[in-house]
């Protein structure tokens, strides 16, 4: 039990089990026909059915009940904060394998030339009134007891009065900006918390503009949608529920990571010491001091990041996305490009900070500039 | 079934009847307008002028408007008074922080965090007060006495003893005040200076006291 304990401390540690997570994720939603085959010869569809949702919840209680017997893990899972995300963690996986199920079913469907599901008139079409009205009421009624139960049976984590002098260690934010806190740690404030998120609204909000993909409107499919879905899936199960759970979970005492089972050791030491790419090229490699000039000592930061925006796009258009460029023309696969970019450059500077020490590409201070 | 034809029918036929509907009523309103002049006797013209001079009505529109303006004017000049109250229960932003002696050397002092906001570090050569706020995005630091650094419980920022930023996100190392030693041999600190790092500020005389 102790090693299994220490296994799941080991793999816990973000670096590890987002890495894992991001190697298998492709296989998990096949974006194109290469990983769709490997994705049917692991089997991986299995999770999709009845058995694979019972399998993962198996798992999950499984891991909580091991879990609550732990005093550490006890603390984290059952704090009155985190109780709500290990609802999240069941509530999310369902509405996953809900839509995924129907969706495999539907594809399976067209692929014998039938039409989907939805085509069908199915049963759980009802009339508003008197049906859908009383659903409503009763769910409505069902949930007001419900919160009352846990209002009543948890009790709210108050705290001391606030004092600016003496922050909480760790000081974490509600639990659905645990994601932006997350993003925080590798960001500069103005980037992680009001650049990405805008990109993020008017991302959601360009979805249907982008893909407009008519032939499967109208009902569940996955095959159908796979760029999108995939891309979508990654954005947000990856990169926002993750985070939000590694937030919740596995940050501690001086925004250090723990595994669920260890203890929360104040003094843990971790070293980060972390240097911006001008140190890195001008100091550990050039051997010579900073230059005087800003624009001279940031000088290869700039042709990281524009290299990045500029060169990315027509290098992605004639290799990997070639046909979606052709179907989608130059302005829709630039928007596009843009925000897929923008998207995969969070995951890209977690891992520079956890391999080089990379704290900023761009690092301006005077000017308040750091990417 | 009939009946939801009919009701069909009626939805299908309403937006065509909507532009003469709104028509009508327009004429309807004319001929009400016109219909004042035949008012009856005892309200009718002659008693009351019902029509006022085009005049008039222009020098009252704007008496109105330079009410309105100066209502809501008035309004708005004491919500910005608000922002500034008679009484500010907070410290002075230049304060006696006690003797040079005080200090120990090689330690970072605590006691005014609470009530100053800043951090009193003593080295073998400089005394200097630090800001308690830090520089990423506001939170305050946490002095780890065995790890000798400042810690961020937030986002995990880390600086040394002198301030500099050495781990997680913080983008500048921290802010010190302006210190100086007062007539009467005290250090006073005055928090309405700052001295930044990456400004080349700290080379300033007045950002640190020689002991």
């Amino acid at each position: 039990m102790v090693e299994l304990k220490h296994f799941i401390n080991g793999i816990s540690h973000p670096t590890v089990i987002l890495t894992v997570i991001l190697f298998i994720y492709p296989f998990i939603f096949p974006p194109t026909n290469w990983f769709e085959k490997w994705n049917k010869r692991l089997k991986f569809d299995f999770f999709w059915t009845k058995k694979g949702l019972i399998t993962v919840y198996t798992f999950f209680i499984g891991f909580m009940i091991i879990g609550v017997q732990d005093e550490n893990a006890k603390h984290i899972l059952l704090k009155p904060d985190n109780v709500p995300i290990v609802g999240l963690l069941f509530l999310v996986h369902f509405f996953l394998w809900l839509s995924m199920n129907q969706g495999m079913k539907n594809d399976k469907l067209i692929d014998a030339g039938e039409k989907p599901n939805e085509y069908h008139d199915p049963k759980d079409k009802v009339l508003v009134w008197p049906d859908l009205v009383y659903i409503e009421l009763i769910a409505l009624v069902l949930l007001m007891a419900f919160l009352l139960v846990w209002s009543i049976g948890l009790e709210a984590p108050l705290e001391q009065p606030a004092n600016p002098t003496n922050s909480p260690n760790p000081a974490k934010a509600p639990w659905y900006f645990l994601g932006l806190q997350e993003m925080l740690v590798y960001f500069d404030p103005w980037l992680a918390g009001v650049v990405f998120p805008t990109l993020m609204i008017i991302g959601l909000m360009a979805i249907p503009y982008i893909d407009i993909n008519r032939e499967v409107s109208g009902f569940y499919s996955f095959k159908h949608r796979r760029i999108a879905a995939s891309i979508f899936i990654f954005g947000w199960l990856w990169l926002w529920i993750n985070l939000i759970m590694v937030g919740t979970f596995l940050r501690g005492p001086n925004w250090n990571f723990f595994g669920p089972f260890e203890y929360w050791d104040l003094h843990k030491l971790e070293v980060l010491t972390n240097i911006n790419l001008s140190d890195l090229i001008y100091i550990k490699l050039l051997g010579v001091g900073l230059p005087e000039n800003i624009l001279l000592r940031e000088i290869f930061g700039f042709i990281v990041f524009f290299g990045y925006f500029l060169i990315m796009p027509p290098l992605l258009a004639k290799t990997v996305f070639k046909k979606l460029h052709q179907s989608m023309g130059n302005f829709k696969y630039g928007v596009f490009i843009f925000l897929v970019l923008s998207m995969v450059a969070l995951p890209i500077k977690m891992y520079l900070r956890w391999i080089f020490n990379l704290k900023y590409i761009i690092a301006i201070p005077e000017f308040f500039l750091n990417i | 079934m009939t009946e939801e034809e009919k009701k069909e029918q009626e939805n299908q036929e309403s937006p065509e009847e909507k532009p003469e509907e709104e028509a009508a009523g327009a004429e309807q309103k004319l001929e009400a307008k016109e219909d004042k002049k035949h008012l009856p006797a005892s309200v009718g013209e002659g008693s009351i002028s019902d029509e006022m001079p085009r005049r008039s009505f222009f020098s009252w529109l704007t008496v109105a408007w330079l009410a309105f303006a100066a209502a809501t004017g008035g309004f708005f000049a004491m919500t910005v008074r608000f922002l500034f109250p008679n009484v500010l229960f907070e410290p002075p932003q230049s304060f006696k922080i006690g003797f040079p002696d005080d200090y120990q050397i090689g330690q970072v002092n605590i006691r005014w965090k609470k009530l100053h906001a800043i951090w009193v570090v003593r080295t073998s050569e400089y005394i200097y007060a630090l800001s308690t706020v830090c520089p990423h995005l506001g939170c305050t630091p946490n002095w780890l006495d065995n790890e000798r650094k400042f810690k961020c419980p937030c986002h995990g920022s880390g600086f040394r003893k002198s301030g500099v930023n050495f781990e997680g996100p913080a983008p500048r190392p921290l802010e010190r005040f302006k210190i100086t030693l007062a007539d009467d041999g005290q250090i006073l600190v005055d928090k309405s200076k700052l001295f930044q790092y990456e400004k080349g500020q700290w080379d300033d005389p007045e950002s640190f006291l020689k002991v």
